[in-house]
């Protein structure tokens, strides 16, 4: 072989190589985008999971809208306290500390409870389904069953048991994603160590209700009476309130509809929630002591 | 809906009539307009199309089942879209290859080029046509070694005799033309009725025009191709034949022996007429036959291989998705394709 | 007049199985009066009407017992005379909870006096004859509900000239306008001329579907002598000819343009049951009250096609027609390709209330979201020119902008695609979601 081919070729590749090179550099120098280097350290501090739960379209977004528009520092869910003391620090703002929040459905309607009035069939979506004839379900309030929410989870913490969602709260990172996705706004953040709940949404009366479903709220307000302002009434519907605390637990055995439960007790719970703390009578149920605690 | 409460009704949106045509009954179809070519090739290629007709499709079947349980989905083998594709793989191979070759085909069919893109409507490429090539690729040899059609009087011969070897009717030619030699194939009637029928050697289901064009047929009176592609195809593949003869008649071949010698029909009928991997709109169709038939040429004519009916649609399965994009129809009462 | 025989076409479209002769040769039957009526409050497209009456009060017929609220909105009347049961909320035919007013028939069936026409409409000011349809309560009854008086009020800048009376009829199965015109075809027509005076239109054309022969040759006689710019358009029976936009494509060649109206383009088309209505209205004086409903499918024992009140509750209409002979799987108010599929017989009829179908197990199809296989049989059916095949695909993934860009916007809903669907795939669902999403995102937008 001719020893000037393998010149030409090594001189023209070589030349290639030397012409790309040195736009690049030159691109690098006069097209670089400067970025604040406090978003970058920002972002580093969030958690990356680009849940949206602030309200943002990502953790990167969030950094920016913190750091340049003065956003609110406390919108990271999934970071919780930690993160939120960090972004403080960097901030130079004061944190104030806020209770974790968990997702809980509102809803224990299960497939064996909680009749279906027709056989959908379609896109197995709960928004979809919510609209063709107003659902499937009987309860107009209910919960759908087809994963819309589960399907929104960054973190896999939404489970269907039945045909009704159930969140797992060691597994939430309050994003509220299943919140926004849910049709019949069934999903409530709800402070971690707060476990009775009332698990109906239905605004029916209470015979319309009971035909609907085994464990409804029936409106006869025995909550209010047993457990005195931990409940609230909404028409013909029980509320939780979780500023106060559940004193007379018995009221998950007595309610005539079933419909307030005692969540985490069957399941692994996450263990600030079982944890007594000391300064609490050890007798009392881990549930009360927590409640007290806020 | 799986369950059966008799008390409750189902609910739907509209519309609640529905033609009545199933992704299984048009798989049904093709197999069923694919039965006079495979029933030829039996005559023609005997045991050996037997055999490589039955291990292709079982091939295929079964590796779309090993491959749906894997992803754990469900099987999905009643579209009988399996048996089309180890159907037509068949059909693309000589009748010499052995049946081990003939499953690593399948393999490549099924399993990268249709359930790696999440199987039935997402593969990009015609699965058989993928099989097809990857064999030509790694087998150049037993690919293309090709056999004379069998007497029926040996129909039952389990081996080939030693020298019954010769090209396929594209490659001889071309061959000759290459060299500069008169052509070895003459291009009378009988011998173009003798391509029609399938009496020529070849791949065992491109042969025979006649049954091809017969199956081509039943497909659109069930209406399940439609004419834009053959039409389109095969009409352009004849034009630019036509204009190669002319301009240089010493050089190139006659059209009709362009049009019956090689594996045109079955591509133009029943592999770029693939609905999944051929364009959406009457006007992509045309835009598609044609792209087919211009690349078909240009590789007979120039290209290294005798035959590029595979590697046209191929080629052409690649743009599909541009074709679909730049031949949207205009929606009605708007000026532009665009919002 | 002048006869046309042309066959008119749209492009695109498909050719169902159309069961019309369950209930095509069959009279109109008037059928008695239920035990109650439940009289919806929105029965029509835009605003539902306000309740006038309360629990305990007694109406007569034709009283008006909702009023209009709103520009877009239609007065509601009182089928019977009877005593109001209720006012509260009950199923609708949407399978939403809407207003209804629950009443009890007297059984004298009285109407309100003072109820006058104008006889002498030819001369009568066109203020007053859109006045006595907007009194009158009157919506397209051919589906959509649209409150004809605000259809019969085009504003100045929009001219006229083409009025298209829709007899197509091309929902499978419903037979309701058939008979209309068989038996009516007189008064459709006076009805026909009342709107073409009010509109100042100069062209009229009478659209019916090439399988109804016997409504043809009724309107022809009812058109005896009438000028040459009113004739009567054959269409060639075919999915979706009765559709606005591709009836005024299919006889005059114009398009309405994306997003706009028909008058957008000179046009007005009107149901043949609204131009009956608007008869009634205006040279009797009454208002609407009652409609023509086809109760068929092949479980049902006796399809008719039953003159009703309104408001009577599907359960009712059923038993009138015999009652079932099959099983059923689904029941449809209005007709297969464009009907509400219902959970029950709860709901009750209302204006737009064109047909009660049933549907043997057998006959039923259900969808299953399997993958698309690009076999392009939506495209060539979709009327609209959209590309059903990827917009499904866009929306399964979520990707509205995409599907915006597409044009999702512009699908009527005829589904047309999904009927033609091998792959059996809710693609009518897929385009309702993506336009409410799109929507939704521009409300949202616009509110920034």
């Amino acid at each position: 072989m001719d020893i000037n081919n393998i010149l030409i070729t090594s001189g023209a590749i070589g030349g290639v190589g030397l012409t790309c090179g040195t736009a690049l550099a030159l691109a690098a120098k006069f097209l670089a985008v400067k970025e604040d280097p406090r978003v970058e350290a920002m972002d580093e501090i969030l958690p990356g999971a680009n849940c949206g739960g602030c309200g943002f379209a990502g953790c990167a977004d969030y950094a920016k809208a913190v750091v340049l528009d003065g956003a609110a520092i406390n919108l990271c869910a999934p970071g919780g306290n930690e993160v939120l003391e960090l972004i403080a620090e960097a901030m130079g703002q004061e944190a104030s500390a806020e209770e974790k929040r968990v997702a809980v459905v509102m809803c224990a309607g299960d497939s064996e409870k909680a009749p279906r009035k027709h056989l959908y069939n379609g896109v197995a979506d709960c928004t979809a389904a919510a609209a063709v004839a107003g659902g499937d379900k009987l309860c107009k309030y209910g919960c759908l069953g087809y994963g819309s929410c589960a399907r929104v989870c960054p973190s896999g913490a939404i489970e269907f048991k039945n045909g009704v969602a159930i969140v797992h709260p060691d597994l939430c990172i309050s994003c509220s994603a299943c919140v926004r996705a849910c049709p019949r706004n069934l999903i409530k953040m709800v402070p971690v160590s707060k476990t009775i709940h009332v698990v109906c949404s239905s605004k029916d009366k209470g015979p319309i209700v009971k035909k609907a479903c085994q464990v409804g709220c029936i409106g006869c307000r025995m909550c209010l009476k047993l457990a005195g302002d931990a409940f609230e009434m909404e028409g013909f519907l029980a509320l939780r309130n979780y500023d106060i605390p559940v004193e007379n637990e018995l009221i998950v055995e007595k309610c005539p509809g079933k419909c307030i439960v005692k969540c985490g007790a069957s399941e692994a719970p996450s263990p600030e929630a079982t944890e007594p703390t000391p300064s609490e009578p050890s007798t009392e149920p881990a549930e009360a002591t927590t409640e007290g605690q806020t | 809906m799986a369950e059966q409460d008799t008390t409750k009704y189902i609910v739907s949106t509209n519309p609640h009539a529905h033609s009545g045509d199933s992704v299984q009954r048009i798989m049904l179809d093709v197999i069923i307009a694919l039965i006079p070519a495979t029933l030829l090739s039996f005559h023609f290629f005997g045991w050996h199309a037997v055999r490589l007709v039955t291990a292709c499709v079982v091939g295929c079947v079964g590796i779309e089942v090993i491959c749906r349980k894997l992803m754990g989905r469900d099987l999905g083998i009643t579209d009988l879209s399996a048996v089309v594709t180890g159907l037509l793989l068949a059909f693309n191979l000589p009748p010499s290859l052995p049946c081990g070759m003939a499953l690593v085909g399948c393999v490549f069919a099924i399993a990268i080029a249709k359930q790696l893109f999440g199987g039935i409507g997402y593969n990009p490429f015609n699965p058989a046509l993928i099989g097809r090539v990857a064999l030509l690729i790694s087998f150049p040899v037993a690919m293309t070694k090709w056999h004379a059609p069998l007497n029926t009087a040996r129909w039952a011969a389990l081996n080939w005799v030693d020298g019954t070897t010769t090209a396929t009717p594209l490659g001889a030619v071309k061959t000759a033309i290459s060299m500069g030699q008169p052509s070895p194939v003459a291009w009378g009637n009988t011998s173009m009725l003798n391509y029609m029928l399938g009496n020529m050697s070849g791949c065992i289901g491109e042969v025979s025009a006649l049954a091809l064009i017969v199956g081509g047929l039943y497909l659109l009176y069930r209406r399940c191709i439609s004419w834009h592609i053959p039409v389109a195809y095969i009409g352009t593949v004849a034009a630019f034949a036509a204009i190669l003869r002319i301009l240089q008649p010493d050089a190139n071949m006659p059209v009709l022996f362009h049009l019956l010698s090689g594996g045109l029909m079955l591509g133009a009928i029943f592999m770029a007429t693939d609905m999944v991997t051929s364009p959406l709109t009457k006007k992509g169709m045309l835009v598609f036959g044609i792209g087919c038939g211009l690349l078909t040429m240009v590789i007979r004519r120039w290209g290294g291989y005798p035959e590029g009916v595979s590697f046209a649609i191929i080629l052409m399965n690649a743009i599909t998705p541009l074709i679909n994009r730049a031949t949207r129809p205009r929606v009605f009462g708007r000026k532009s394709v665009r919002a | 007049m002048k006869a046309t025989k042309a066959k008119f076409k749209f492009d695109g479209g498909i050719h169902p199985a159309y069961h019309k002769e369950l209930a095509r040769d069959r009279a109109i039957e008037t059928m008695p009066i239920p035990a109650l009526l439940r009289v919806s409050m929105s029965q029509h497209l835009g605003a539902p009407a306000k309740p006038l009456v309360k629990k305990g009060d007694t109406v007569k017929r034709g009283q008006c017992i909702g009023e209009a609220a709103g520009f877009i909105s239609a007065a509601v009347h009182a089928p019977t005379s009877g005593t109001i049961k209720e006012v509260g909320t009950a199923p609708t035919a949407m399978g939403t909870s809407a207003a209804f007013i629950a009443i009890e028939p007297d059984g004298e069936d009285a109407w309100i006096e003072g109820l006058e026409g104008i006889a002498d409409w030819q001369n009568a000011d066109t203020k007053a004859l859109i006045a006595k349809v907007a009194a009158a309560g009157i919506a397209g009854m051919g589906g959509a509900g649209f409150p004809t008086n605000v259809k019969l009020s085009p504003p100045p800048d929009k001219p006229i000239d083409t009025l298209i009376l829709n007899g197509a009829e091309c929902e499978p199965y419903l037979t309701a306008d058939h008979r209309l015109m068989v038996e009516h075809a007189e008064q459709i027509w006076t009805g026909c001329q009342i709107v073409r005076k009010v509109l100042g239109a100069k062209h009229v054309h009478i659209a019916i579907e090439d399988n109804k022969p016997e409504a043809i040759a009724a309107m022809e006689q009812a058109m005896e002598g009438a000028d040459d710019d009113a004739s009567i358009s054959i269409l060639k029976t075919e999915y979706p000819q009765g559709a606005e936009k591709q009836q005024i494509y299919a006889t005059t060649g114009r398009e309405v343009p994306s997003g706009g109206l028909p008058m957008d383009v000179g046009c007005v088309v009107e149901n043949v049951g609204t131009t009956l209505a608007v008869w009634d209205a205006v040279v009797n004086g009454k208002p609407l009250t009652e409609r023509v409903t086809t109760v068929t499918g092949m479980p049902v024992s006796e399809p008719k096609n039953v003159l009703g009140r309104i408001g009577i509750p599907y359960s009712d209409l059923l038993d009138f027609c015999g009652g079932l002979k099959a099983d059923v799987a689904k029941i449809i108010s209005g007709g297969p390709m464009m009907g509400l599929a219902q959970p029950g017989l709860d709901a009750t009829t209302t204006k737009t209330t064109s047909g009660l179908l049933f549907l043997a197990p057998q006959e039923t199809q259900t969808f299953r979201s399997m993958p698309c296989i690009a076999c392009g049989r939506c495209v060539g059916a979709c009327p609209m020119y959209l590309v059903p095949a990827e917009l499904s695909q866009m929306l399964e993934a979520e990707d509205y902008e995409a599907a915006e860009e597409l044009n999702v916007l512009d699908c009527i809903e005829c589904g047309c695609c999904a009927f033609a669907c091998p792959a059996h795939r809710p693609l009518v669902q897929h385009m309702k979601q993506g336009k409410s999403k799109v929507m939704l995102k521009r409300r949202q937008a616009q509110k920034k």
